[in-house]
């Protein structure tokens, strides 16, 4: 038999004959032979695994891993080593949902400090246990802030969002019945002026901000929180986890509440995912948070345990009355991303958030030298900045990519956004500065 | 866990000045983050040295049970092996370290994953076409929600926002349709277990227009194929509705019928079911969504890039590693070791609907409810004898619900030992039900108190400060 | 074995109103707490907001389940039970003592659609 099936030809037989059959196909003997699926499946045939590693290794040499100089959401983080090998633990990676809390408390454990840090990260009180990623969180936070409201039905989101995330947010908004209406960027940051006459309605629930925005910029969110609970509207904020280490946070911005995509923190970017979406919220609203919450409890001999709890408000029970239907976390990168934080821990954290800063303002100075690019914007940023390239940008970027750097994301025909982390070398950011014509 | 240290929290055991990283000096000069954008405290995180975190994290996963560690009937959840091989192919730098953005002609491998397992997952279900977007089983059924209800506003048929449930559904599918804006009707089983398709003629002669979409899992909640599937289908369909199939029990349909043959137009699959990726304690899954010719133009944009990719690589790895001599034996194998596990345990546990299964059954507790012990009881005694427990108290057609899923790489003797345990079990509740209703008792923590935890949340190490001050 | 009260209005969702006057007193009766278990938290309404009969104003939650509770009558609500939120196991307790709102009835004739003691008690045997 295969290598992933047991069974040996008595086996077979006898739970052939327990089962009161004489074949397999006796098994499927109520379902009517027009549907029953006797033809062969037009795949491969069975392959060893050196012969599924050469594969892929094939595959893969036609991939072109670039030194990496560019984020819009996805930021190439250092892993610490300890981390995979860490999570390649079977007891980890092979478990289900902590359901049953006498032999899961490692998950429990981990989740329990995951919120923790998050909490700590984002300033806020309340932390649930992951979601899928930061798009999907972000829609999850603008139906909650709709749930949370009375009647108001409308969400206000800032046209310095990053457009992916608005584009997963309109398909939700879409197919629930919210209406999302945008607030004018003004200078690459969110425009005060209309903001207090758009609230004035009295039907908005929440607005929606980022923070270092899709250009990198760190915008000034003074009174916003106060303007918007003024109109009985929840302050979301979005950023980029491992920025908080050093930035003010959404909790100091009065925000209700804090979402995002932890990628940054150590997670390698694997073409997109997975990720891990993180969602923190006001101690007041912990009832209305979608996703699961792992809470602290005792057992039954006295000792401290933790387990999934307030699930009242999940699918499962909720069934349609549930805000939301996600029904699991993304526990294991919330591991990941909590082994990252432990590594790294207050200092870490805070130095790699600075390097990665003082990365990204050395190449923007640089690339000013030369005297062929210009910041678009005249605002503070963190490590993700947008400049205006006199010259070709597809080809500028045509030659990055063959030296084997990617060298920024194209906004605009003239715009290039780049990011730096603390991954990146002087060496690197000077290779790159060498290659512009 | 016999060493109290790592019972903590990793909050506890950090000291300040001690740190587990190392960065590169800063060489870019005296870059400083401007004070007015600073915050003002440091974020409390913990201060530990490297092998104390990895001692940490190594203790925890100590005390978690995962198919690595024994048997897992956990139904509803094929708890499948996770190959070795495929933790591999997914760490493969050539394609882990891909930024979603970079230029296409960087990523043709990549590319060419997605487009092989889309083809492959069209082949064993008879659809036409697959996303991968989706992250997870939910996030998929929200997805084919979404593909359905924009069908039928594309055809500005808007008045179809009513989707039929059979009440033995997951609690997802009335959750993903609210989260979608449509709303459910239940359609009521039969005593048999299946769809009562009378109930469902008169819900449709009296709902017909405002049909969207009938959902169903085939094999059903309760483990039972649907076999009035084409009558099902025919009857949907003639109302203007379209077909949904939860791919959460697609597993034993591998090799014995394809949902698009059955007439299901839409469908999501969960890779971390049916594909052998591992469960991660939660997530990350990934749930793509396939759909019948004609639908492909209604995908919605659902997450930025090709959905949780690395969980389509090991997918795909699983794919190839089966190859189409074996991947026709998963579904009969699974179905076999259920069927087995059922016709042993039948005469001590309560058997509401007798006859074939699929790759999972339903008992409604023990057979002799004079003991008083519960389905609760049974399952944490099980975690005493080294099993981890089944699916309880769903689906909620019956009070002790005990659901329970082998899969097809669980050998013989594995299952023998636990028919053995059951009926060990069984026993102990007229001999013993004290010690049955108390356990577990080897486990590294007892029952634990849930309406300590729901009453008064405390749900982070602050929290926890706070309230022992 | 749950009580019913004398006296009281039932609604099929297991909410009762005990009427004073113009007043009404809103609460989930003893069948629905035991069917419910150990209550762990109630979504309480704001005082000032309206209820409209046969639509939901709040929950109650317990471990394992959460239930919606259904306004038997409309009105204003004058009061809410704050004491509630720290202690929804007062529930459990008595769930008679611990209403959950109470309102100014401004149509005391809804009253009538409503079951009186041993129509309810007859209607949670049939349960």
């Amino acid at each position: 038999m295969f290598k992933f099936f047991p069974h040996t030809d008595a086996d077979l037989q006898a739970m052939f004959r327990k089962v009161g059959i004489k074949s397999l196909d006796d098994l499927y003997a109520e379902v009517p032979e027009q549907i029953r699926y006797r033809g062969e499946y037009q795949l491969p045939e069975e392959m060893s695994e050196i012969e599924v590693r050469q594969l892929f290794e094939k595959l893969g040499a036609q991939n072109k891993p670039l030194t990496c100089f560019a984020g819009a959401g996805v930021y190439d983080h250092y892993t610490p080593c300890a981390i995979p090998q860490l999570l390649s633990r079977s007891e980890f990676l092979t478990s289900y949902t902590p359901y049953q809390a006498e032999i899961s408390q490692g998950t429990l454990h981990y989740i329990f400090e995951y919120q923790s840090m998050m909490t700590e990260l984002t300033g806020m009180d309340i932390s649930n246990a992951s979601m899928y990623d930061g798009t999907t969180a972000t829609a999850e936070a603008v139906m909650m802030a709709v749930a949370a409201g009375k009647k108001q039905n409308k969400v206000l989101v800032s046209e310095t969002v990053d457009p992916k995330t608005l584009a997963v947010i309109k398909t939700y908004a879409h197919f629930h019945g919210i209406e999302i209406e945008m607030i004018p960027a003004k200078d690459g940051v969110t425009s005060r002026q209309n903001i207090e006459a758009l609230l004035a309605g009295g039907d908005v629930a929440g607005v929606l901000v980022q923070q270092p925005n899709f250009y990198g910029i760190v915008e000034d969110y003074e009174g916003f929180a106060d303007i918007c609970h003024n109109q009985k509207a929840l302050f979301i904020m979005n950023s980029v986890a491992a920025d908080l280490a050093v930035l003010k946070t959404p909790g100091e911005w009065g925000a209700d509440i804090a979402v995002g995509d932890g990628q940054s923190l150590g997670i390698p970017m694997q073409w997109g995912g997975p990720y891990v979406g993180y969602m923190c919220c006001t101690e007041k609203l912990i009832r209305k948070m979608p996703g699961r919450i792992v809470g602290m409890t005792q057992d039954n001999r006295g000792q401290r345990a933790f387990v999934l709890t307030l699930q009242a408000r999940e699918q499962h029970i909720r069934r349609q009355k549930a805000t939301s239907n996600i029904c699991s976390n993304q526990s294991l990168m919330a591991l990941w991303a909590t082994v990252y934080m432990s590594l790294m821990g207050k200092q870490g954290l805070k130095e790699a958030a600075e390097l990665s800063y003082a990365g990204a303002h050395y190449l923007c100075d640089e690339l000013l030298k030369t005297g062929k690019f210009k910041l678009v914007y005249n605002q503070p940023f963190f490590n993700e900045f947008v400049v205006r390239y006199n010259g070709d940008v597809d080809a500028l970027q045509k030659r990055f990519t063959e030296n084997g750097i990617f060298g920024g994301v194209k906004l605009d025909v003239d715009q290039l956004m780049f990011a730096v982390t603390e991954k990146r070398t002087k060496e690197e950011v000077d290779n790159l500065l060498k290659l512009i014509p | 866990m016999n060493n109290r240290l790592y019972g903590n929290l990793i909050f506890e055991l950090s000291q300040e000045g001690r740190s587990g990283y190392s960065l590169p000096k800063n060489k870019f000069g005296s870059y400083q983050v401007p004070v007015s954008l600073r915050r003002k405290e440091d974020a409390a995180l913990p201060e530990c040295d490297e092998m104390t975190v990895v001692r940490h994290y190594t203790n925890l996963s100590a005390n978690n049970f995962g198919v690595d560690n024994g048997f897992y009937p956990l139904g509803s959840c094929t708890m499948k092996y996770n190959p070795k091989i495929n933790e591999e192919i997914a760490a493969l730098p050539q394609f882990a370290g891909l930024h979603p953005l970079q230029p296409a002609e960087t990523t043709k491998g990549a590319e060419e994953v997605c487009e092989q397992l889309c083809k492959s997952l069209c082949e064993l279900t008879g659809l036409y076409a697959f996303t991968l977007k989706p992250f997870a089983g939910a996030h998929g059924e929200l997805t084919g929600l979404m593909v359905i209800k924009k069908y039928h506003e594309s055809r500005g048929d808007e008045a179809r926002r009513l989707v039929i449930v059979p009440d033995s559904a997951h609690g997802t599918n009335p959750a993903s349709a609210a989260v979608c804006g449509l709303e459910i009707v239940e359609v009521k089983s039969l005593s048999d277990g299946t769809v009562d398709v009378d109930a469902l003629r008169d819900l449709l002669a009296q709902h017909g227009s405002e049909i969207a979409a009938m959902m169903m899992t085939n094999p059903n909640t309760l483990g039972l194929f649907e076999k009035q599937i084409p009558e099902i289908e025919k009857l949907v369909h003639a109302a203007g509705g379209l077909m949904y199939y939860d791919g959460a029990n697609l597993n034993p349909m591998l090799g014995a019928a394809r949902p698009g043959d059955m007439g299901f137009d839409v469908m999501h699959i969960n890779l971390h079911k049916t594909f052998s990726t591992p469960h991660g304690g939660g997530g990350p899954g990934a749930g793509p969504v396939g759909v019948r010719k004609g639908l492909e133009a209604f995908f919605p944009e659902v997450s930025p890039y090709h959905g949780n990719f690395a969980v389509a690589m090991r997918a795909y790895a699983y794919i190839l590693s089966l190859g189409r001599e074996n991947v026709k034996l998963v579904g009969p194998l699974a179905t076999l070791n259920a069927n087995y596990i059922k016709e042993s345990l039948k005469d001590v546990y309560e058997l509401p609907i007798d006859g074939l299964c699929k790759h999972e059954f339903v008992f409604d507790g023990l057979k002799d409810k004079s003991t008083g012990v519960t389905t609760m009881d049974v399952a944490k005694r099980l975690l005493d004898y080294g099993y981890h427990a089944p699916t309880i108290y769903f689906p909620l057609l019956f009070h002790e619900s005990l659901m329970i899923e082998p899969t097809e790489n669980e050998s013989k003797e594995t299952i023998d030992g636990f028919i053995a345990v059951m009926r060990k079990i069984a026993e102990e509740a007229k001999t013993n039900p004290d010690e049955v209703k108390s356990a577990p008792h080897l486990t590294p923590i007892g029952r634990v108190d849930d309406v300590l935890a729901a009453k008064h949340p405390i749900v982070t190490f602050k929290q926890m400060q706070n309230d022992t001050n | 074995m749950a009580t019913v009260k004398e006296g009281l209005y039932y609604s099929e969702s297991h909410e009762y109103v005990k009427v004073e006057g113009n007043i009404g007193y809103i609460g989930i009766t003893d069948y629905a707490q035991h069917a419910l278990g150990n209550v762990v938290y109630v979504d309480l309404p704001d005082v000032d907001d309206e209820v409209t009969a046969g639509e939901e104003f709040g929950a109650v939650e317990s471990v394992k389940a959460a239930s919606d509770i259904i306004s038997p009558v409309s009105g204003t609500i004058l009061e809410v039970n704050e004491a509630l939120d720290d202690e929804p196991e007062l529930l459990n307790k008595d769930p008679w003592e611990n209403w959950i709102i109470k309102v100014e009835l401004s149509d005391k004739g809804e009253l009538d659609s409503l079951m009186d003691a041993k129509a309810y008690e007859a209607f949670c045997e049939n349960a």
